[in-house]
């Protein structure tokens, strides 16, 4: 970069000036030299707009969740034991799943926003009525649903009209899920649907679906109430929980499954 | 008229930084690896062995004023060395597309655009993308940039011209305008 005025404008002097970097008394002359080259300030126009996508891209990374490892306190423990991470391939599969809910429901950001207010009220509130919905039903015995798997088109042209919305039972039996049911509910918001699965174990999940009109789509987002888990989401005009007592991978695999059967 | 009161003792400057400041970094550290790396799991690691690392030479820094630095350069060599390991195990399979990532949380009329830049920002070297996220992203100065990098202030200069028409023809295609030396 040259400092003295009147010196000829280098590539160094044009990206200093682009920086903030150029001494004022040389600005003149590097916007006269831009000014009789239009390719070379067009060149320069797109070093700008680089740098604002280079912000624009990585700059809401610096609002991501913390992992747990990277919040103090840091020193538990002098020998500094901590589990390294190392990529086994059941960590990879894990990382896979998890970016899955990622890529299905849109990562952080802007667009979690929209969960307060709205027709179908606080993402809170229809979690805990989905998770509550979930401990009543899921221990039932004689009558774990209303209308069982072998109605299925009956369960869902029913639900779909109490619910005002197309409604479907996605298939679950890549996850080796398959339904048993389903019933309506109602929750202080009006009628509920409630789907329920199993697996060959016995263990239930169950889908908890409640409309939401005019309420923006929301990503995937994550609840945790005692044993029980919960990915939930809106999705035009319906929100949708997914509720299990299993691991938050497993969970978060299956409700990706259910946000594809649905927008496939 | 009793005299004024003292003002309060400024911080000493040469006091051990605390866990607490290292802390209030972090979340601009993880974004600088991640940037760097590529992907947030390497990012994790880095960032974390820089803690750890910062931790155990606190009193090694003077200025505390000069944390956030302090702590990019040894992010940067932990980088580097991870980088010559690395090689030498060859090459390791992604763990996650971080453009994909970036792309989902951006508006959706801006996701291409997105993703598109991080998968070009991604073909760049390990150097030239080190010099544009730090005098890009995290400000620095050609000077603050250059003692992160430990290298002379010319060659971040140089490097960053480079960088920039290297990302323009990745970006945009056509051929790279050779860059005359820049000194």
């Amino acid at each position: 970069m040259n400092t003295e005025p009147g010196a000829p404008v280098t590539e160094a002097d044009l990206h200093a000036w682009m920086d903030g970097e150029l001494p004022e008394e040389r600005h003149a002359e590097v916007e006269r030299h831009l000014a009789g080259d239009p390719e070379l300030a067009r060149r320069f126009e797109r070093y700008r707009a680089q740098r604002a996508l280079l912000n624009g891209a990585f700059g809401p990374l610096i609002d991501r969740p913390l992992p747990a490892a990277l919040a103090p306190p840091y020193s538990r423990g002098r020998e500094g034991v901590r589990p390294r991470r190392r990529l086994s391939p059941l960590r990879m599969l894990a990382a896979a799943a998890v970016l899955l809910v990622f890529l299905a429901g849109g990562a952080g950001g802007w667009w979690l926003r929209g969960w307060t207010g709205g027709a179908a009220g606080g993402g809170a509130a229809f979690v805990a009525d989905a998770v509550a919905a979930h401990r009543v039903f899921v221990v039932e015995v004689r009558h774990p649903v209303e209308v069982g798997a072998d109605q299925e088109e009956h369960l869902v042209g029913w639900l779909s009209k109490r619910l005002g919305k197309p409604l479907r039972a996605p298939r679950l039996a890549g996850q080796g899920y398959d339904l048993v049911g389903g019933r309506l509910l109602s929750d202080a918001q009006g009628p509920a649907a409630q789907l329920m699965y199993q697996d060959a174990a016995g263990r239930r999940i169950t889908l908890y679906i409640r409309p939401a009109t005019g309420a923006p789509d929301t990503s995937f987002r994550f609840a945790q109430n005692g044993n029980v888990q919960a990915f939930y989401w809106r999705d035009n005009g319906l929100a949708w929980a997914v509720t299990g007592d299993l691991d938050r991978v497993t969970l978060s695999a299956i409700a990706e499954e259910v946000y594809g059967a649905l927008n496939s | 008229m009793p005299p004024p009161k003292p003002p309060p003792d400024p911080p000493r400057s040469n006091d051990p930084v605390d866990e607490r400041a290292i802390a209030a970094q972090v979340p601009r550290l993880r974004r600088y690896a991640a940037a760097l790396a590529g992907n947030l799991s390497d990012a994790d690691d880095l960032v974390q062995d820089c803690i750890e690392k910062a931790l155990a030479n606190r009193h090694t820094l003077r200025d505390v004023s000069r944390l956030g630095g302090w702590l990019l350069s040894i992010l940067h060599n932990l980088h580097v060395s991870g980088l010559r390991w690395r090689r030498r195990r060859g090459p390791e399979v992604p763990v996650e597309d971080l453009a994909d990532d970036l792309a989902l949380s951006a508006a959706p009329a801006d996701r291409a655009e997105v993703r598109d830049f991080v998968r070009a920002f991604n073909r760049l070297s390990e150097e030239h993308r080190a010099v544009l996220l730090l005098t890009g992203l995290e400000g620095l100065s050609y000077r603050e940039a250059a003692e992160v990098l430990g290298v002379p202030v010319g060659t971040v200069m140089s490097r960053l011209a480079r960088a920039r028409e290297r990302l323009r023809v990745l970006m945009d295609g056509g051929t790279e305008q050779a860059v005359r030396r820049v000194k």
